[in-house]
């Protein structure tokens, strides 16, 4: 039988999943993506403790994070952009201006 | 095996698989479509656990929205392959995948063992009832005891936009 | 009506203080002799009615400090013996403003206001220092009459010499004023009172003499007595005397003859009830004042500067006055006190008029001959000679000899006449040396040219003396040599030197007159007088609820008393005759004996060393201390070494710090993830 320890052990799974790959990638791009799979998990976690729970609350939790996950990922992307024409690279290293 | 639990580890394989495949992969366009993938998924898992509005909202949102969002993006600024990692930080840089992979075990091992403590929980089976009508339950929470936070997340929405636009725009206003 | 006293001059000086740049000389000077004569005038209105009332005055200014159970009131006081005090503060002080305006003419506007700001001021201090009737009050005017011997030695501050002189003064002034602050901590916690008439009472009724060991009363008169020493300059704190030549010659009669140098005696005078009650404190007193007299004495016999003989002559008379104090006489020491006013005070405004009637020239062995070019001068200059030689009737000879017949006769301490003998021989060498300052002075060959146009060029005055170099001593080099601390003269005298002009003149001969006058007030018994100053001091150094003792049983031995009276008189006159031996008719042989004994002559000369050996001890050990220790150790490397350090730190660990900022999105990344994992570990553990 599938038990709530399931769905919390698959979503830690990907979180750490989610979190290797905003540490490991040179690709601002890559790592926006890891972000969202990091809140995916997190979502998932909600919606399981939700159902455990017998209440609706964790469905409506996981909406507003989409909602806030949509926003970042739009302003993140035009971040990305802009810093794109700055340097013609993706690649985090290559912004070093808050350096000491 | 009832078709429930098949199901499910059908669909955590295919998550994780796809997981792993966006964050390995050296192609960012391959990253983005094996990240639908996952989402799509997920999507399943929350057909699972009764939360079909979810699902829905998932499908449409996530995958049908940002994620091409971030395709756009992707061929806009036609997003060369990665190269293989700078001498930056000489002497932490070769050894930088394996500090990251340890990191991550850590992490994922943490929570694991954290969650293998906890009781078995059960899914209650009454309940299972109560959700089905999920979204006229959603709907009617959603629009009275978080209304403010409703509205609030519409500004944030607005926000977001305006911000977007304005960090995007090529060149300087006069 | 006593507060007017002391602040009849105070005025004088806040006006010249402020005022005086823009006043004409005749302005600021007629009003600060207005202000030291009207406050003579108050005085004696003062005097007048304490004398005809039988009953001391008081008045209280203002509630100056309370705490706790401490209240000291700015009051002060007017009894006999401070009567007397006050009269010669504001009547000798008249004279000398008065002679001053003469003295200092050739100043500048702004220069003449500020030194009679300052004597103003001085007069003001003096005055609240022998009203007060409290040590606190007291106190305040020893301090100030110390600031204004300060300002006044160092008036032509822009010589080196002067302002040099002027900070000896005031730091060995310090060392005085030292002990008279622990004496009055000792005071206040004896007695839980500062006000010197409820001390006197308390100790009176509460102690007997101390005559084992050494007491609360013995230390703090002990104290008392060391601050004594340096405001009168006895050994150890007179080495600032001499130097204090440095300032004007009025100046040097006013505060360093008269007035300030006396406060010391008037302590001791006023505390005579506290020093009755410690025997051993007296006979510590006595042998100073003595040993002091005899050394002072001896140095002014081979000084060449004028001003230099009159220090130590004083010097010298001081310590006849502390002698007396000793014995127990302390209306004999008033009383010399009194008359040396007099006599002192003329002597040095005689050797201004010198100075300046020859432009600033102040070396004995340059002088010579005056006698016939400045005759009020001259007699005037021998009265008070003759005086302070102690030659009947001038005033002189019945304070000094008082001094000589009460230590001969008294009981305690027990080597009197031991201290008699160095009495006598100490006014053999008065005569003597003052003598020898007179036929040096003014009589004889003129060894000087006529003062030059201008007062740097010596090579007439060197000549001159290197002609007449077997009628001066052969000195070695002088540490004061010929100090011109003249104004700067302008204008030359021309062939003739003129006596002193009016103002000055006037002084002089009124303070020749009490000269002869003075001493009458004291006549002993033993030659038919009534001792009236005895009598009427009597009151003042007795406590308050004391009984009035009959007068003390020395009048057995009238006969002895004119003997020793025959003896003194003999001295001077040998004394007198040696000088003129020596000095007058056979002036080479004077130079032979220099030259026979001129190991002592240069140890004399030298003034026995005392300020070397007190610069070797004192001076350079503080010194190296402070440059060494205080400022480089403590200041610059500890404490800067602290505050920089503080600095030093910052940056040192800013400059560490700052390297978290890699600017690299990735390392930010990562420590957050490794503080997420350290803080997710920590709760999972717990």
């Amino acid at each position: 039988m599938i038990t709530l320890n399931h769905y919390l052990i698959l979503s830690a799974l990907l979180f750490a999943i989610g979190t290797a790959g905003v540490f490991l990638r040179r690709n601002l791009i890559t790592m926006l993506l890891s972000i969202e799979i990091m809140l995916n998990a997190v979502n998932l976690t909600f919606v399981a403790v939700g159902r455990y729970l017998g209440t609706v609350d964790g469905q409506i939790i996981t909406f507003f994070v989409m909602t806030v996950a949509a926003a970042e990922a739009a302003v993140g992307l035009a971040l990305v952009i802009a810093l794109f024409r700055h340097r013609e690279t993706l690649s985090p290293d290559a912004f070093t201006a808050l350096k000491w | 095996m009832d078709f429930s639990a098949l199901a499910f580890y059908v669909f955590a394989a295919l998550a994780i698989l796809a997981s792993l495949g966006v964050v390995g992969q050296r192609n960012p366009m391959y990253s983005v479509m094996l990240l639908i993938t996952s989402f799509g998924a997920l999507a399943g898992l929350y057909v699972l656990l009764d939360a079909p509005f979810t699902a829905v909202t998932q499908i449409i949102i996530y995958a049908g929205a940002i994620m091409v969002l971030f395709l756009f993006v992707v061929m806009l600024l036609n997003v060369p392959r990665e190269e293989p990692a700078p001498a930056l930080f000489a002497t932490l840089a070769p050894h930088g995948l394996k500090i990251g992979a340890v990191l991550s075990l850590i992490l994922g091992g943490e929570m694991v063992w954290a969650l293998k403590r906890l009781p078995r929980g059960w899914f209650d089976q009454d309940a299972a009832a109560q959700s089905v009508s999920s979204v006229a339950l959603i709907g009617k929470s959603l629009f009275t005891q978080h209304a403010f936070a409703f509205e609030a997340t519409s500004i944030l929405i607005l926000v977001a936009m305006v911000g977007a636009v304005v960090i995007a725009r090529r060149g300087q206003p006069s | 009506m006593l507060i007017l006293i002391p602040l009849l001059p105070f005025i004088g000086f806040v006006v010249n203080a402020f005022l005086g740049k823009r006043l004409p000389k005749s302005i600021s000077g007629g009003l600060a002799c207005a202000a030291i004569v009207g406050s003579f005038a108050v005085a004696l209105a003062a005097v007048w009615s304490v004398v005809s009332s039988h009953h001391a005055m008081e008045q209280t200014a203002f509630t100056w400090i309370t705490s706790g159970e401490l209240s000291i009131p700015f009051a002060f006081r007017l009894d006999n013996l401070s009567s007397l005090m006050i009269l010669v503060i504001t009547g000798i002080g008249s004279l000398i403003h008065i002679y001053s305006t003469g003295y200092m003419h050739d100043e500048p506007d702004s220069e003449y206001a500020r030194y009679f700001s300052y004597l103003n001021l001085f007069a003001a201090f003096m005055l609240v220092l022998v009203l007060g009737a409290s040590f606190p009050v007291m106190f305040v005017g020893w301090e100030g009459v110390g600031l204004c011997s300060y300002l006044l030695i160092g008036f032509w501050f822009k010589k080196k010499s002067a302002s040099d002189a002027g900070k000896k003064a005031f730091v060995v002034n310090r060392v005085g004023d030292f002990g008279f602050i622990l004496a009055m901590l000792i005071i206040f916690v004896t007695f839980g009172t500062l006000d010197i008439q409820a001390v006197a009472a308390a100790a009176h009724s509460t102690y007997t003499p101390e005559t084992a060991g050494i007491g609360v009363i013995t230390a703090a008169t002990l104290l008392l007595f060391l601050g004594a020493t340096g405001k009168s300059a006895q050994i150890p704190l007179y080495v600032w005397l001499p130097d204090a030549m440095e300032g004007p010659t009025p100046v040097s009669a006013l505060i360093h003859a008269a007035t300030m140098v006396t406060a010391g005696v008037y302590l001791i005078g006023r505390c005579a009830v506290l020093f009755s009650l410690a025997p051993i404190t007296l006979a510590v007193v006595a042998a100073i004042g003595t040993a002091t007299a005899l050394m002072a004495g001896t140095i002014g016999l081979v000084q060449n500067d004028i001003k230099r003989v009159l220090a130590y002559s004083t010097v010298s008379q001081l310590g006849y006055m502390f002698l007396a104090m000793g014995v127990g006489a302390y209306a004999a020491g008033i009383f010399h006190l009194y008359t040396h006013a007099f006599f002192k005070a003329l002597l040095f405004l005689g050797s201004g008029a010198v100075i300046h009637a020859l432009a600033g020239e102040q070396d004995l062995r340059n002088m010579g001959g005056l006698k016939k070019h400045l005759p009020i001068t001259y007699w005037t200059f021998l009265i008070g000679a003759l005086a302070i030689a102690g030659i009947p009737p001038l005033a002189g000879f019945f304070s000094k000899d008082e001094i000589l017949w009460r230590t001969y006769s008294t009981e305690w301490p027990a080597f009197h006449l031991l201290l008699y003998g160095v009495g006598i021989l100490t006014a053999f060498l008065t005569a003597t040396y003052m003598f020898r300052l007179v036929f040096m002075a003014f009589h004889g060959e003129r060894r000087h040219e006529a003062p030059p146009a201008h007062p740097e060029e010596e090579e007439p005055v060197a000549h001159a003396a290197a002609a007449h170099a077997a009628s001066a001593h052969v000195a070695p080099s002088t540490k004061h040599g010929t100090q011109h601390a003249a104004p700067s003269t302008q204008h030359a005298h021309g062939a003739h030197i003129h006596d002193a002009p009016p103002a000055m003149a006037f002084a002089l001969i009124v303070l020749a007159m009490g000269s002869v006058l003075a001493g009458f007030i004291g006549v002993p018994h033993a030659i038919g007088g009534n001792n009236w100053i005895e009598t009427f001091l009597e009151p003042a150094f007795l406590a308050p609820d004391a009984v009035h003792e009959a007068a003390e049983a020395v009048h057995a031995g009238a006969s002895v008393e004119l003997m020793l009276m025959g003896l003194s008189v003999g001295l001077a006159a040998a004394g007198i005759g040696l000088a003129s031996y020596f000095w007058l008719r056979n002036p080479a042989a004077s130079a032979a004996w220099a030259q026979r004994f001129s190991g002592i002559h240069r140890l004399l000369l030298n003034k026995y060393y005392v300020d070397e050996l007190y610069d070797a001890a004192i001076v350079q050990p503080i010194k190296g201390i402070s440059t060494g220790g205080l400022w480089k150790g403590v200041d610059a490397g500890g404490i800067d070494f602290a505050v920089n350090g503080v600095g030093l730190g910052v940056r040192g660990s800013s400059s560490l710090l700052r390297r978290l900022q890699t600017g690299s999105i990735r390392v930010y990344a990562a420590s957050l993830f490794a503080g997420a994992v350290v803080v997710l570990g920590y709760y999972l553990w717990r």
